[in-house]
């Protein structure tokens, strides 16, 4: 076991980890923070992005002993209390949301995106979230809401969707 | 229908029709959203972990299994086999048990499940188990499986329980058997002008949810079972698992919060049964079981392969004249949706076209693959595949444009279709005509470089609900203190929208604001009014019909009770935005209070009413029986929901590589409740088609799998998508749906693949009869 220490969402976290514990497993099993998904444990499909001092991270991926010192944000953190971050706005304004397992990974990929270009352009919204797969949107609509929530203003070449 | 559909089909108000915010959105973007996985998250002293023992052979029998090794390991609970499990499952056909009992018929067939104090040590000990096989001669492909000669995967089918529109062929890897005869299709081939032919094959693909299937159940030392898990059929779980294991219904609860979805993948029984037989062997504790996604790939369920051989002629005019064709569907090891699929591939062999001759014969076979089940457009995108293209080419031979053809042949209202049955109003030349209109059909476009070639193809399709005649949907709606309300269903939110949809058809036949609405989720089958299942694209319609009787019955109690304390005709009275009404009087009393308080009489001299509780069901009761040796009858279906698609696309002919620059989308909708849900299910089933054309489950010479994973298995990333997707919305009202709405959720991918395939067509010349697509594939046929 470890004693490590992180910053999640805002607030200091004292844990004792295993040497095989993913960051992943610590913020579902050990935090209770299931917001953060579980869909392949293989650092494919994205579900479980979190961001590790501001990048965005496989949480699958990561030891929770590599977070030791270091600063976590998870879904759960991007609101301000109670007050939605606009890029949640987004989300629910434009549906971005279906079955809703991959949005927030989509979210966190695309908070970190916002904060390095706050007036992404549309390759950067593509590769931002290009690691964040969807069975249910055809990212129409999540490409529409980070575009959105950035407060651009569509390009009449993007990458559109059914209006 | 319903007296409800009537008296609420008049006061259209405020909430139909509109697009109103997703109910479950805020829970989703902010984490709060509770999956399968999130229950009992956290690592407890009580609860334990099961992982499965599979099989690494294709198809085996299993002489003895020896699991001392594994029980030594410290934190093992026990170890749970076939022989705990010896009664069969299934849904239309019990042809399967929970743990392989005496033969393993896949690789990953379960044939032991270890329970431990954690997941690692139940996944070490999982390996210790030891199992002796002795190894089969295994069969893959449907077009071998079908042969007198094949190896045979079921030996006992005759004794399998089977439903009475199922046929098995005992002896046989046939599993079921639909034969379609109309007219006389000998007679019309020499009357045709032009006939193409043409052999057709689909790879087993796979749903491929973002959600890994997890089931945790509880078996109480009382007897009290529970199973939580990711469901799209929590009542047909229930229903299923309590047969197969004797539990009475009342005490096995299934309780599914969100699905992460589904697409088919999590209807029915998979590896949850295997989750309440572990249980049961550790009473009292709860047993978590998660797949992995390498077995989320083989072990759960797939989209059946299918080689389809098919022949279609028309006349000198263009009109089809006579249809012969043979589906061949591998069903996997066993067949928990797939039989039905055979069936319904039968009864709409013919795709959305009136065709006067037909003979079909519609197979489904077991093959020693992944368990054939239903996925998004159950059999219709694979019979789509061929016929789609087939209709193209006779087209072409005859000289007439595709489209046109189309308009010419496609099934109109009031005709009778190949089953007998007249076809409900439909529209689908309005249908074809959006996307022709929104691909610009008749304009020929360059290519945006000198190496690339520019082709539009155009699809359409059919799909009706497939499922039991007489498969019910119930619902009740309950008012609270301050008028909101909070309405019971069994259906499920797979990400679809059904929960926003049933909110809004709930407010606006009660009379009170959408945001008053709670749906109350997640489904549990103590709690929850029955739903036969979350699948067919039948939610908004069955459901939706059930939660407004449900409504109009709270409805007509509110009222009753305020016309007695008014002295009036209920009839004169209504409910608009949470307040009832006096057309004649011009009163007004809101529901607040009164919908659980009642009224007092004058002087609060006695009081009248009470809490209101409205009780809603609907079942379709008009679906008849097909014959067995013609598929003809009354009724074959409820209805169908059709559809066309146009793809303009680019073909880069020193790579092979095909940029969608465009697909265009229009459905029949019946009644667009909620039109922009209706857009992103046209969106995401448009890149969901677009993928499915590319994606392939493939096996070694063995069986084994090579591409579990989502590397090798790749699904359409946002890299992927069209440049534009473009949908429109066809309304012709359905006469039992609410509001005349139909479903549409599946609809959405059935033709993309051959509207692609056409594009490619029209861009090189050159036709793809067998799926998967891929780039390598159109760069060595150019070459």
């Amino acid at each position: 076991m470890h004693t490590i220490t992180v910053t999640i969402n805002g607030a200091a976290e004292y844990l004792a980890v295993r040497s095989n514990m993913t960051l992943l497993q610590m913020l579902r099993e050990e935090l209770g923070l299931t917001g953060t998904k579980n869909g392949c444990e293989a650092g494919e499909c994205g579900a479980c992005t979190v961001l590790l001092d501001g990048e965005p991270v496989n949480a699958c991926m990561v030891l929770a002993v590599e977070s030791d010192g270091h600063q976590v944000i998870t879904v759960e953190g991007l609101a301000e209390g109670d007050e939605l971050a606009p890029l949640q706005e987004s989300f629910i304004e434009l549906n971005a949301v279906q079955c809703g397992f991959c949005t927030p990974g989509m979210l966190t990929s695309a908070h970190a995106l916002l904060q390095r270009h706050p007036k992404p352009t549309e390759d950067e919204i593509e590769e931002a979230v290009l690691g964040n797969l969807c069975r249910c949107t055809g990212y129409v609509r999540i490409v529409d809401a980070i575009r959105d929530a950035a407060g651009s203003s569509a390009s009449a070449s993007g990458k559109g969707g059914a209006r | 229908m319903t007296h409800a559909t009537a008296a609420a089909s008049q006061r259209i108000g405020g909430t139909i029709g509109r697009s109103v915010r997703r109910i479950d959105a805020h829970d989703k973007v902010t984490g709060a959203a509770t999956y399968a996985d999130d229950l009992l998250a956290a690592r407890g002293p009580g609860l334990y972990y099961g992982r499965l023992v599979r099989s690494p052979h294709a198809h085996a029998l299993i002489r003895s299994i020896d699991a001392s090794k594994a029980l030594a390991v410290r934190g093992v609970k026990a170890v749970v086999t076939g022989e705990d499990t010896p009664t069969r499952i299934g849904l239309y056909l019990k042809d399967r048990h929970i743990f392989a009992l005496d033969r393993a018929r896949l690789v990953g067939d379960p044939v032991a499940g270890v329970i431990a104090t954690s997941e690692e040590i139940a996944e070490e000990a999982a390996r210790l188990v030891e199992v002796e096989y002795e190894e089969l001669p295994a069969v893959f492909d449907p077009a071998e499986a079908i042969r007198p000669d094949a190896p045979l995967i079921h030996p006992e089918l005759g004794e399998y329980e089977v439903v009475n529109f199922i046929f098995p062929k005992p002896g046989t890897n046939i599993s079921e058997h639909f034969k379609l005869r109309r007219g006389d299709v000998e007679a019309a081939w020499p009357q045709c002008e032009i006939i193409v032919e043409g052999t057709f094959r689909l790879p087993p693909i796979q749903h491929v949810p973002i959600e890994p299937h997890v089931a945790i159940s509880l078996w109480e030392q009382s007897g009290q079972v529970t199973l939580w898990t990711c469901s799209q059929s929590p009542f047909a779980q229930r229903d299923l698992i309590a047969q197969s294991m004797g539990i009475p219904h009342g005490n096995l609860r299934v309780i599914s919060p969100y699905v992460g979805g589904g697409f088919g993948g999590k209807a029915g029984v998979s590896m949850e049964a295997c989750a309440v037989a572990m249980a049961r062997a550790v009473k009292g504790h709860p047993v978590k079981l998660r797949m992995t996604r390498e077995e989320e790939f083989i072990c759960t369920n797939a989209r059946q392969s299918l080689e389809a051989h098919t022949k279609i002629g028309c006349d000198s005019q263009g009109n089809l004249l006579a249809m012969e064709t043979r589906y061949i569907f591998g069903g996997g090891a066993s067949n928990e949706y797939g039989v039905n699929i055979a069936r319904a591939a039968g009864y709409s062999c013919t795709g959305p076209y009136l065709i006067p001759n037909v003979k079909g014969d519609s197979y489904c076979v077991y093959t020693n693959t992944p368990v054939g089940s239903a996925m998004r457009g159950f059999g219709m995108p694979e019979i789509h595949w061929g016929i789609e293209q087939i209709i193209d080419q006779l087209a072409e031979k005859i000289g007439m444009d595709s489209a046109e053809f189309r308009r010419r042949n496609c099934v109109k209202t009031g005709e009778t279709i190949l089953t007998g049955m007249e076809m409900p109003a439909i529209n689908l030349e309005a249908c074809i005509d959006k996307v022709t209109e929104a691909i610009q059909w008749d304009r020929r476009e360059p290519p945006s470089a000198p190496h690339k070639r520019r082709g539009k193809g155009i699809a359409i399709m059919w799909k009706a609900p497939a499922m039991p005649p007489n498969a019910g949907s119930s619902a009740v709606v309950r008012l609270n203190e301050d008028g909101t309300v909070n309405v019971e269903i069994g259906a499920q939110e797979l990400g679809q929208g059904a929960f926003t949809v049933l909110a809004q058809v709930a407010a606006e036949a009660l009379g009170v604001p959408y945001e008053w609405v709670r749906i109350s989720a997640p489904v549990d089958t103590r709690y929850s009014p029955y739903e036969w299942q979350t699948v067919a694209s039948r939610i908004t319609w069955s459901v939706g019909n059930a939660v407004m009787a449900a409504a109009g019955d709270a409805r007509h109690k509110i009222l009753a009770v305020v016309a007695e304390h008014w002295d009036e005709d209920p009839a004169d009275l209504d409910i608009k935005d949470g307040l009832v009404m006096s057309f004649k009087s011009e009163r007004e009393q809101p529901l607040e209070g009164l919908v659980v308080y009642g009224l007092p009489n004058e002087n609060f001299e006695g009081w009248k009413g009470g809490p209101i509780i409205g009780t809603g069901n609907f079942m379709p009761t008009y679906v008849t029986n097909l014959d067995f040796e013609t598929g003809q009858g009354t009724r074959a279906v409820v209805h169908y929901t059709v559809g066309a698609q146009a793809v303009d696309l680019e073909v880069d002919t020193e790579t092979g590589q095909l940029e969608i620059l465009k697909i265009a989308s229009a459905y029949d909708v019946g009644k667009a409740l909620n039109p922009d849900l209706i857009m992103t299910q046209i969106e995401g089933g448009a890149v969901h088609g677009l993928s499915s054309a590319f994606e392939a489950l493939k096996f070694d010479e063995k069986g084994r799998p090579l591409n579990n994973n989502l590397v090798d298995y790749r699904i359409a990333t946002v890299a992927d998508i069209p440049r534009e997707i473009h949908g429109d919305i066809v309304e012709t009202p359905l006469e039992d749906g609410p509001w005349g709405a139909r479903g549409v959720g599946e609809h959405v991918m059935v033709q993309t693949a051959p509207a692609i395939a056409n594009a490619i067509y029209d861009a090189l010349g050159i036709r793809f009869s067998d799926l998967p697509l891929s780039a390598e594939k159109i760069f060595l046929a150019l070459q």
